[in-house]
């Protein structure tokens, strides 16, 4: 939040506007206490950052237009991981990379241990106090495989293979109360030939609202015009998770090519639609049909990509309900969709000191930071930029709360 | 359905393993789809105009990835920010490959033609031209003996004007039509806007204007308020302020020669005293282009190898070299200008000075000459 424009942000973001977003996106699974504390904690968040040398772009250019709720990171979120791992080397902490959380020794909810699996071998680093940050599970296969069954071997993980859930799976083991829609996770529509890791921000599409979605029988199955494009990208994930072997198809046609965010994978292009059809492997009848049957249905208005125009369909299940043009100028473009998995809801349980909640109480030393405790905030939806604001909140409080408690303060 | 990933140049063909065998459309290639993937992400805007430019562009031809590597000042912000960096499969590493890029630009702008393979050889490049110096002024010489401090008895007024006459022409001639071969090239479509990006005119300075201030304080190695990094998280301005000694060492250089020629001109003939113009100038000059080539010889030991490519660095080591011994023979020559050895020194600076301007079109000189191009270009667009 923020009440005035500053250097970073444009306009004013209410406190009361920042949680009626949040209210709304969660369907109210949010702990409202802690959300509370972190919308006002994030009201200065920019300046305690650049004290660690994080920088932010001055103003928003791109094609979100989020400049009034979301300060961007000048170059991007390694930036800022740069930035807070120098920050922290110079304040002579001792980072050890490739190195594995495999085991908690916890008693009566204190830490005691962790087992650490490093390319020299397993060792025991003790400690008072211990601070938990790292991340959910959505790159554990398997486990999406527990939750989703096949359909999640088609799922692509849009950020790095290390989000395995190791250690929130031995925290709940070891009696952390659970917090978070343990069912859901956030996931985008993105290009299908993306990497299967990592892939990140580039892999997503802008193309969905200008044109058509079928799945690979050839059918439409949602309303592609239903909002603007940054406030629906997120669903049609799970619509593409729904659909026979979660794949789906955007298709535009020559009115639509340059009116979005430059995509990194090419089209696939054709000159007519059943050319299209069988260059993705979908019945080119049925797609044939899909397409006359919707070009039959649009409405005549005036096109507007900026505003919700009152271009729509008539009579088809689904409707779209803007940007609905007819598909009938070659050369026909498509792209390939995947539900692309960007985090997972299920954390632990923690207190306003970040301290994590056992089931007999609170943890004695233990606290936690980030997307293994997010889900208190974010039980499910998603508000642009949250999860960075709930980690850097947190994660400065975790670690107050930690250093007071080893220094005896507390 | 990785058609991308298996279009782009896996590690193991990557430049890493075999930079040599790169050959020019493998290296636009890979600039291509660094530009595509970059494109699509734009986290690196606010870092330099490389990304403002290249947002203004949906494809990628020869002619804007030429454009947009001339423009690139070689920092390492990009890389150390992108999350595509090796070892991740996409491979991204900008400021490399737009290193690549300039110095296969260089080649291609080269008049005449053949002179191209002077890039490829720096070394080679600069003991030619050394040798070639060494010859001409021998020759010109009259005598190895001399007492006072006056260096046309040792060569003439008239001849030295003659030799740099026509090596400055030639060396004009060169430089202006690579510039010339430059512009058509990057300019062939013109200013371009991609159709989805829509903004006002922008009112402001006039693009010749920016672009010469662009030039003047090398404005974009500090454009984002801080000085840009040269390893990860490290922001030092010493890059910057050596290449401001240089750069600036060489213009004083040059106007203490120019002052000279005026003097003479209306008959005060040299040797001049230590406080006068030219010498006050020269020796602040050579000072200048001491310290900053030296200092930015020093600095490239310690740069990191994944920011340039092997072929730039080795052009910027030679030109280095050669401003370097120019301003070190060229002071020497000054404090001894009394002694007997001067008539050598003064034919060995002379050797020198005359294979730094003949290497000028054919070596990291003509960095200056693309770079301005390339942002005037730049401003132009943004005044669009």
């Amino acid at each position: 939040m923020h009440a005035a424009p500053t250097d970073v942000l444009t306009d004013t973001y209410p406190e009361d506007e920042f949680m009626a977003d949040l209210l709304r996106v969660t369907g109210g699974l949010t702990d409202q206490t802690l959300a509370s504390m972190m919308i006002r904690a994030s009201a200065d968040l920019p300046r305690r950052m650049s004290r660690f040398g994080v920088r932010f772009q001055p103003s928003l250019r791109g094609t979100l237009h989020l400049g009034r709720t979301n300060a961007f990171f000048l170059g991007g979120g390694k930036a800022l991981m740069n930035s807070a791992y120098a920050a922290a080397e110079r304040l002579g902490v001792r980072i050890v990379y490739e190195a594995d959380v495999v085991g908690l020794c916890i008693r009566d909810g204190r830490f005691e241990s962790a087992e650490v699996q490093t390319p020299h071998g397993t060792e025991s680093i003790a400690g008072r106090t211990v601070v938990l940050a790292a991340g959910g599970f959505e790159s554990n296969l398997d486990w999406l495989a527990e939750i989703w069954g096949e359909a999640a071997s088609n799922f692509i993980i849009r950020g790095t293979p290390y989000n395995t859930g190791t250690v929130l799976r031995l925290m709940l083991d070891a009696g952390a109360e659970p917090v978070g829609d343990p069912s859901q996770c956030h996931a985008v529509a993105i290009d299908a030939r993306a990497p299967k890791f990592d892939g990140g921000i580039v892999t997503r599409l802008d193309s969905v609202p200008l044109g058509i979605v079928v799945n690979r029988h050839g059918d439409r199955f949602y309303d592609e015009g239903e909002d603007y494009w940054p406030k629906r990208y997120a669903i049609w994930g799970r619509l593409v998770a729904q659909q026979p072997d979660q794949i789906a198809y955007s298709i535009i046609d020559a009115k639509a090519v340059g009116r979005f965010m430059p995509s990194v994978f090419p089209p696939i292009v054709a000159g007519s639609i059943r050319e299209l059809g069988s260059a993705l492997g979908i019945p080119a009848g049925t797609l044939a049909a899909t397409i006359e049957r919707f070009n039959a249905a649009v409405r005549p208005g005036t096109f507007d990509h900026q505003t919700l125009d009152d271009c729509r369909t008539e009579g088809l299940v689904p409707n779209k309900t803007h940007w609905a043009q007819r598909l009938d100028a070659p050369p026909f473009h498509a792209y390939p969709l995947r539900p692309g998995i960007t985090f997972t809801y299920l954390g632990v349980k923690v207190d306003e000191h970040a301290r994590v909640v056992m089931k007999g109480g609170l943890a004695d030393n233990i606290f936690a930071a980030g997307e293994i405790m997010a889900g208190n905030i974010l039980g499910r939806g998603y508000v642009a930029g949250v999860g960075m604001t709930i980690g850097t909140v947190f994660g400065e409080i975790a670690g107050r709360e930690s250093a007071a408690f080893r220094l005896g303060v507390r | 359905m990785t058609q991308l990933t298996s279009a782009l140049p896996t590690r193991e063909s990557g430049h890493h393993r075999t930079p040599s065998r790169w050959t020019l459309t493998e290296v636009m290639r890979k600039a291509e789809h660094e530009m595509v993937v970059c494109n699509a992400c734009r986290y690196c805007e606010a870092y330099c105009p490389v990304f403002q430019a290249m947002e203004q562009r949906v494809t990628f031809q020869s002619a804007d990835l030429t454009y947009l590597a001339n423009l690139c000042h070689n920092c390492g912000e990009c890389l150390y920010a992108c999350q595509y960096a090796p070892p991740h499969e996409f491979n991204i590493d900008v400021p490399r490959t737009l290193s690549r890029v300039r110095v296969e630009s260089y080649e291609s702008f080269a008049w005449p033609s053949f002179a191209a393979v002077a890039f490829r050889r720096p070394w080679v490049t600069t003991f030619v031209a050394l040798a070639v110096g060494a010859v001409i002024s021998f020759i010109a010489a009259r005598t190895f003996q001399a007492r006072d401090a006056d260096f046309y008895k040792v060569i003439p007024h008239d001849v030295m004007v003659m030799i740099f006459g026509v090596v400055g022409l030639f060396v004009a001639a060169a430089i202006a039509v690579g510039h010339r071969r430059f512009t058509t090239i990057a300019d062939l479509k013109g200013p371009r806007r991609s159709s989805h990006v829509a903004s006002p005119p922008r009112p402001g300075p006039s693009p010749r204007r920016s672009a010469t201030l662009d030039v003047l304080t090398l404005k974009h190695l500090h454009a984002t308020g801080e000085d840009c990094v040269d390893a990860e998280e490290k922001r030092r301005p010493w890059r910057r302020w050596l290449h401001h000694c240089t750069f600036y060492g060489f213009a004083l250089c040059f106007a203490s020669t120019t002052v000279a020629a005026i003097y003479h001109a209306f008959g005060w003939i040299a040797p001049y005293a230590y406080t006068s113009a030219p010498v006050v100038l020269g020796t602040v000059g050579g000072l200048g282009l001491v310290i900053g080539p030296a200092g930015l010889l020093m600095l490239d030991q310690r740069r990191d190898p994944a920011l340039t490519h092997a072929s730039e660095r080795a052009l910027g080591f030679a030109f280095l070299t050669m401003l370097l011994l120019t301003s070190v023979t060229g002071l020497l020559l000054l404090a001894l200008r009394e002694r007997p050895y001067m008539p050598t020194l003064l034919v060995i600076h002379l050797a020198i000075v005359l294979a730094l301007f003949i290497t000028f079109p054919y070596g990291k000189f003509v960095h200056g000459i693309y770079r301005g191009g390339a942002l005037l270009k730049f401003r132009r667009e943004e005044s669009l």
